[in-house]
């Protein structure tokens, strides 16, 4: 079973219903007792990264998911999911879970790609340019695109665990992996074939990185 | 770089789709369901739909369609129509759509579109504007105006300042529907495109008069848009969405090619 953390952060239901497309049994929960049955758990969201750390501070989700990860066990973040992961947003001055040391930061408001201004949110698809043959994005086609939204952007200190890089305007970290924790700014569930390709190696993998 | 999006437009009333549809199985005034799943298949890139439907007691119908798309396919897709409170946003956004579309409730109704994006964020909310060309006056110093109910109520309410004051109350995305142009086939209107999109910070959709994946290219250039609604031109299949992206990838256009 896959556990779905429930934080209170939208976009819930549409990682459900992929994963039940693809065949996978899931839960929904925001209850540690219900979430530690699960062989692996996906961490999503769409929201402000100030309220999600708050919704899970008061139900103590914020410790429960460093237990999970001490254990060893598979992670997926997505979106704000994998944003809060970090030690600091720049969204609502918020401090988070501290797992991945780097920073969340804005998009410059500035920001050009031809001379022609960029706008914010990044809203839409773009590609992934994958560093190494982790074992979640294999049989992933570099021309693949992935269908993004968000203003924020997750900036890990060391740049050894980016997996995937994607350009808007600058180069951001799109994909990060660390041993048995993969994160993604991108949706993978409504990102078609590939999208859902990504959540299927997802099930599959032990927590190892194959490196 | 963020590809330029390709987006089919399905009008559905009372649950069934209002035009005929000509895919290979023959889906004339079928299923919406069956239609988004075609369309998914073919690359679109996102998908909206458009209840017209009349009543208010048919709009479980719309939630029942919402959930079955939902289940079918994995693209973010929007839906408008007979949308006037949050909880109306809500019920469809349970039901499993990524945004809501909202249109003449927003124009007498401003506050609903901060009220929506604090409730489910501004990437939510998408503005949908009908325009129609009129004398240039004071009152409409753009010479486009906002029309509502369907391009039949002139709102006095000049274009550009419209789609500013919505960007500023929240609204994550606009829908730029040029009535003028709207059934046409003879393309958009890439001067309103324009004006509308270089003076917002957020993604635009231009829509009405798409006929040809020439036009599409025009309005994705010269019209700045960011994305890019369809209908007739792939409802009659005198395309399908593959074809008009092979165009636009082949005229410099960045689209996404595989999915």
């Amino acid at each position: 079973m896959i556990g779905i953390i429930d934080y209170q952060a939208g976009n819930l239901t549409s990682v459900e219903r992929a994963l039940r497309y693809l065949g996978e049994s899931c839960r929904v929960s925001d209850d540690p007792k219900v979430l530690a049955q699960a062989s692996r758990i996906i961490f999503p969201g769409v929201g402000a990264a100030g309220e999600a750390m708050a919704n899970l501070r008061q139900t103590h989700l914020d410790r429960w998911i460093h237990e999970w990860l001490d254990k060893g066990k598979p992670m997926l973040g997505i979106c704000l999911g994998t944003q809060v992961i970090f030690d600091y947003s720049e969204e609502n001055d918020t401090q988070c879970l501290g797992i991945i040391p780097g920073t969340v930061k804005r998009f410059p408001m500035d920001l050009q790609e031809d001379c022609m201004p960029l706008k914010i949110p990044h809203m839409g698809w773009n590609h992934v340019a994958f560093q190494n043959d982790h074992p979640v994005f294999r049989g992933i086609s570099d021309e693949a695109q992935f269908y993004f939204v968000h203003s924020y952007y997750p900036a890990p200190l060391d740049d050894r665990l980016v997996i995937g890089w994607t350009d808007y305007g600058q180069l951001f970290c799109s994909a990060l992996a660390r041993g048995n924790l993969v994160a993604v700014q991108f949706h993978p569930e409504k990102s078609g074939r590939p999208g859902l390709q990504i959540l299927s190696n997802f099930c599959r993998w032990g927590g190892k990185d194959a490196k | 770089m963020l590809s330029k999006r390709i987006i089919p437009c399905l009008d559905v009333r009372d649950g069934k789709l209002t035009k005929g549809i000509k895919f290979k199985g023959n889906i004339d005034i079928g299923d919406p369901v069956e239609a988004a799943r075609e369309y998914y298949q073919q690359g679109a890139d996102e998908i909206v739909f458009y209840d017209i439907t009349a009543s208010s007691d048919e709009r479980d119908i719309m939630i029942d369609v919402v959930k079955r798309v939902a289940e079918t396919i994995f693209i973010p897709f929007s839906v408008g129509g007979g949308i006037r409170t949050v909880e109306d946003m809500r019920r469809v956004i349970l039901a499993g759509a990524e945004k809501i579309s909202i249109n003449s409730e927003a124009v007498k109704n401003p506050p609903l579109i901060s009220e929506g994006a604090k409730a489910f964020g501004s990437q939510c909310i998408v503005l949908g504007m009908d325009v129609k060309k009129v004398e240039a006056s004071a009152k409409i110093p753009s010479g486009y105006e906002m029309v509502i109910y369907g391009g039949r109520v002139f709102t006095g309410v000049d274009a550009p300042w419209w789609a500013k004051e919505a960007e500023n109350l929240g609204a994550g995305e606009i829908c730029l529907n040029s009535i003028d142009a709207d059934g046409t086939q003879d393309g958009y209107e890439i001067k309103l495109t324009h004006l509308i999109s270089t003076n917002v910070n957020i993604p635009v959709i231009a829509s009405g008069g798409a006929g040809k994946p020439e036009h599409l290219k025009d309005v994705l250039t010269s019209g700045k848009a960011d994305a890019a609604l369809i209908a007739s031109m792939v409802h009659y299949r005198c395309y399908t969405i593959s074809e008009i992206k092979n165009y636009l990838q082949g005229s410099g256009v960045k689209t996404r090619m595989i999915w």
